[in-house]
């Protein structure tokens, strides 16, 4: 359970030049293991950040945690410079109701690396749903929304089609635009390319880099694929043990890694290519 | 040999009518069960525990004489009719297993199912029915039919509590006309086709809800 | 207030003598049933994995009979019908015939599964060297196959005990019949019938956790 000596007094009301997301202190344990430690972390509008480290050093956890799919032990997060972990009650911060964190999903989407497609419904129907179910919008609203977001990520073709008829890369472009038909401030990628065949990872990596010139999109991505990283990101994060070890421009990380940890790491992945 | 059928023949739709009946009756049970035990308040898991536990651990023999014989005594002093006690004590039977093949059904969902709906703030309910029901009931179909199979095979036990079904009627007709090989033997055919009546309609209530699905074994 | 009681201990306690041995008779009932269920299970499931079709299809079709039809009106057919084909048998030896050949076919299912999960290349090193087919069954398929199916086993010995009622329907006096023997003669039925639901329930669960054991029990480490 977070603690209360957080509360809401310190807590900035949004002016125009702050991070959209903000971490503060977060931790999270499974029982003995701490998967993040004590993280603070700043995240401006429009960013793009990637994230990367070995396995087990908290980087799916983080994103798990900015979703709500799973609480935090201490700490607050913050959207736009409202709590979103938590709420205000009488001047004092207590752990968010299931309401409150129904509401702050909104603004985040995420996308998995299974994809998690509703097998029983078609490609459309998929991206319909939620809009439709959740925000409120008409059958026909819902659709309508649904098809351009397909269109958008290429698949006007396969509207109707079940994601059992669909190749791993069409099936997570569907997802990408399951995601945004709720139209959030924030994006997560969760590893989105590791269970794609090599040859199909492109497609996928392409309507993100699309989706990054085209749309104010604020957008976090955990990620093996450090090229596109490379390429891609404002900002690369290399994470350990729970914490940020180092972060940077791409090619600051990359180019001229200051820790040794970070050093290692980026050696041990291009010996692997 | 024809003059035998029309009482087999009325014995066959008692079979049929407390056979859909009680499914119905355990269908619904079943789900109710399998929830409440799932339920993260202790009352309803207890309440599902015991009864999934009492009507799975005891014969349905016991049950059916229970609720036909002890029922109307004081000082319960129910008096429901063979029809009822049929339809009710099957019903409860066979819910009990049924309860068990629905949460393992439930949880044979794949939490990412249950994870994607959460990140795209769906409502809870919406969740259950839209997304976990409809793919853990193709996930129980399998399991299911044979427990109809067990069902309709059970229900030859009300003929017991004299309830006029395809089995006491040619228990009748033996009795009557001594042409036991025959009369048994059809009724033994009689039963054989309408348990591949429920795989058949099973297999096809299967290949609608499977479109698009892949199956995980429960 | 009358005098009726819900549930009269003192009559409870007078009639358990009488309970219980029916009960005794019942798990023999069972234990012989069961025996036999086994080896015809096994019996069948080899016919029907037979590659002779001449074995394999009365197998098959034995199996998928009587698997699918009531258990009462085989038990009929057993006592009342066999007669005529010169096949007397006491109510005991048809009941226990009749039940053991009902679950024959659960169990020749259960093998079956577990003889097709053992992977084809352990045949195949048993053949290649030189070992009989027998000995290839004996010692390294039937050890492979049995044990995951032990749960599915115990589960349809559990069943079988709970099915025993079905043979009072033929004269045979096992659980249900005695009490409900003892109910129309006292004009009492709800102890005799509670006490024998009690009874079934919990040699059911004891039999379960005997079950669970020997699973834990033949589990490789």
């Amino acid at each position: 359970m977070p603690h209360s000596n957080i509360n809401a007094s310190s807590i900035k009301s949004a002016v125009i030049g702050d991070p959209i997301l903000r971490l503060r202190g977060v931790s999270k344990r499974y029982d003995k293991l701490t998967v993040l430690d004590n993280l603070d972390m700043d995240i401006e509008a429009n960013e793009k950040v990637a994230i990367i480290g070995p396995s087990g050093s908290g980087k799916s956890t983080l994103l798990r945690v900015l979703m709500m799919l799973e609480e935090i032990d201490d700490g607050v997060i913050e959207l736009d410079g409202e709590p979103l972990t938590h709420m205000s009650v009488n001047g004092a911060l207590v752990p968010a109701s299931a309401s409150h964190r129904s509401k702050g999903r909104r603004n985040i989407g995420m996308v998995f690396q299974n994809f998690n497609l509703f097998p029983h419904m078609t490609a459309l129907q998929n991206v319909a749903q939620a809009p439709n179910k959740v925000l409120g919008l008409s059958q026909q609203e819902a659709n309508k929304r649904a098809s351009e977001l397909l269109d958008m990520v290429g698949l006007s073709d396969k509207l109707a089609h079940f994601p059992s008829q669909l190749s791993g890369g069409q099936q997570q472009r569907v997802a990408i635009a399951r995601a945004l038909a709720m139209r959030p401030r924030v994006m997560l990628f969760d590893e989105v390319t590791s269970a794609l065949d090599p040859e199909l990872c492109g497609e996928v990596l392409n309507v993100i880099r699309r989706l990054g010139s085209e749309h104010q999109l604020t957008m976090l991505m955990v990620t093996h694929q450090m090229g596109f990283a490379r390429e891609f990101a404002d900002r690369v994060c290399f994470f350990s043990e729970g914490k940020i070890v180092e972060q940077g421009t791409p090619e600051a990380l990359f180019g001229a890694p200051a820790h040794e940890r970070t050093q290692a790491f980026l050696r041990a992945v291009t010996e692997a290519i | 040999m024809t003059e035998l059928f029309p009482l087999l023949l009325e014995g066959t739709l008692v079979t049929i009518r407390i056979t859909c009946l009680a499914a119905l009756l355990a269908a619904a049970l079943a789900l109710l069960a399998a929830t409440a035990k799932m339920s993260t308040l202790r009352a309803l898991r207890w309440i599902a525990n015991i009864y999934i536990e009492l009507f799975r651990g005891t014969s349905l023999m016991v049950q059916l004489f229970w609720l036909f014989f002890v029922l109307p005594l004081p000082p319960f002093n129910v008096s429901l009719t063979p029809y009822t006690v049929a339809v009710l004590g099957l019903g409860l039977n066979i819910g009990a297993y049924g309860a068990e093949v629905m949460r393992g059904a439930l949880l044979s969902v794949p939490r990412g199912q249950i994870e994607a709906a959460i990140a795209l703030s769906m409502a809870p309910l919406d969740r259950f029915f839209g997304i976990v029901l409809p793919q853990a009931l193709a996930n129980a179909i399998g399991p299911a039919t044979n427990l109809l199979i067990e069902l309709l095979k059970g229900s030859s036990l009300v003929s017991l509590i004299t309830l006029a079904d395809l089995t006491f009627r040619a228990n009748q007709l033996v009795e009557t006309t001594f042409r036991s090989a025959e009369i048994f033997s059809i009724a033994l055919v009689i039963y054989f086709v309408l348990a591949q009546a429920i795989n058949l309609s099973m297999h096809l209530l299967e290949r609608r809800l499977n479109r698009g699905v892949m199956k995980v074994s429960v | 207030m009358n005098g009726a009681t819900l549930f009269d201990t003192q009559f409870a306690l007078q009639i358990m003598p009488a309970l219980l041995r029916a009960a005794v008779y019942t798990v023999g009932i069972t234990i012989a049933g069961f025996a036999l269920a086994l080896v015809g299970g096994l019996v069948l499931a080899l016919l029907r994995r037979s590659r002779s079709r001449l074995l394999s299809w009365p197998a098959t079709g034995v199996i998928e009979f009587v698997r699918s039809t009531p258990l009462l009106i085989q038990l009929y057919f057993l006592f009342y019908v066999m007669p005529e084909f010169g096949l007397t048998l006491s109510a005991l030896a048809a009941g226990t015939l009749g039940i053991a050949l009902h679950y024959a076919c659960y169990v020749a299912e259960v093998v079956r599964a577990g003889l097709n999960a053992v992977p084809r290349g352990q045949w195949e090193a048993a053949s290649a060297l030189s070992m009989s087919p027998w000995d290839v069954y004996r010692n390294i398929v039937l050890p492979q196959a049995i044990r995951p199916i032990v749960p599915a086993l115990g589960n349809y010995l559990v069943a079988m005990f709970k099915d025993t009622p079905v043979l009072s329907a033929i004269t045979v006096v096992e659980l249900m019949l005695q009490a409900k023997n003892i109910g129309s003669q006292s004009f009492r039925y709800v102890e005799p019938i509670t006490l024998a639901g009690l009874f079934f329930l919990i040699i059911s669960i004891f039999v379960s956790l005997l079950v669970r054991k020997l699973e834990a029990r033949l589990r490789l480490p």
